[in-house]
């Protein structure tokens, strides 16, 4: 039984891919166009790229609870690590820490554009947080960042700044409409201010979600 | 054929290979791997669908870039939760089900 089980999962997995397949052949043309509802309204979204109009703007809701998602993963992470004191990095190579002190400015640098780029052109938050967070696990493996198994305040304010920030935006442009629908002429610089905490918290979870979980074994 | 559906034929493909990783692989850091597989399969098939016309549909793009942050989320979550039960028992496999475990016992 144990040797023909895996045998009949394959089987049932590629009958199933292959289903999929057929489905997807067989799909009529679209029945709704959601790309012309789309640009029918990003000239009140507040940028002018459609992505970032959909993220934060038309669909503001489902970020909101990803930065949140993202969080609780995070809370999860750190209830498993077992709490050593911040454990001092291995210093790894000169020429790898050497290159990691260059590279993790440029890192942030490139961060800042990205997210400033998202209203226009492909970037945004979650780009720019992951490049963020690179950054962290550069300097981690370079061995000039300790671990991060019990956050300190600070830390702690940066990790949930994102979702705070998202929260206190929502609650402020309630007035005005339905959840998350910003005054258009508002909507830019709003948008700009969620995603620039998002960024630093998105970078920071992401960071830490590796950082808290790293032993440098002796 | 369109590029676009190509990509979503692909996505089916990666989706079916994950499912039988997941499923059929008893090693946990192998299911975590198919599962992400898995994942890739899906958000191919949503982009792929939403441009199988030639034109670029933002919305299942920003529901894929969505999809990759808490997919991301999930994983290190669950690497997590395979190391904490390495270090509880030693193994890096799901305990067998209650009949085969008294079996073993027995």
């Amino acid at each position: 039984m144990r040797r023909v089980l895996p045998v009949v999962i394959v089987a049932l997995a590629a009958l199933l891919g292959v289903a999929l397949a057929a489905a997807m052949l067989a799909l009529p043309p679209h029945a709704v166009r959601l790309p012309d509802d789309v640009a029918a309204n990003i000239a009140v979204s507040g940028v002018a790229h459609p992505i970032t109009a959909v993220l934060l703007n038309f669909r503001g809701y489902d970020t909101l609870l990803e930065i949140a998602v993202l969080l609780l993963a995070l809370f999860g992470v750190l209830a498993l690590v077992k709490s050593h004191a911040a454990r001092a990095a291995h210093p790894a190579h000169p020429l790898l820490q050497t290159l990691a002190r260059l590279l993790a400015p440029l890192m942030v640098l490139v961060a800042g554009y990205l997210l400033w780029v998202g209203a226009s052109a492909p970037g945004g938050a979650f780009q720019a947080g992951a490049v963020l967070a690179a950054a962290g696990v550069l300097l981690r493996l370079a061995g000039l960042l300790p671990a991060w198994a019990a956050p300190a305040l600070l830390l702690r304010v940066g990790l949930v700044l994102g979702l705070l920030v998202f929260i206190a935006v929502a609650a402020a442009v309630l007035g005005h409409a339905t959840l998350l629908t910003y005054p258009p002429a508002l909507a830019g610089g709003l948008i700009l201010t969620i995603e620039a905490a998002l960024t630093l918290s998105i970078g920071l979870t992401l960071a830490a979600l590796y950082l808290a979980s790293t032993e440098v074994r002796p | 054929m369109s590029v676009g559906l190509l990509y979503a034929l692909a996505g089916a493909a990666l989706f079916a290979i994950g499912l039988a990783g997941l499923l059929a692989l008893p090693h946990l850091l192998r299911k975590i791997l198919a599962f992400n597989i898995l994942g890739s399969g899906a958000f191919l098939i949503l982009v792929g669908l939403g441009q199988r016309d030639g034109s670029v549909d933002p919305v299942p793009q920003a529901m894929v870039l969505t999809g990759i942050v808490v997919a991301i989320a999930a994983t290190a979550l669950a690497l997590a939760l395979a190391r904490q039960l390495l270090e509880l028992t030693g193994r890096m496999q799901l305990p067998e089900d209650r009949a085969d475990a008294e079996t073993d016992d027995a």
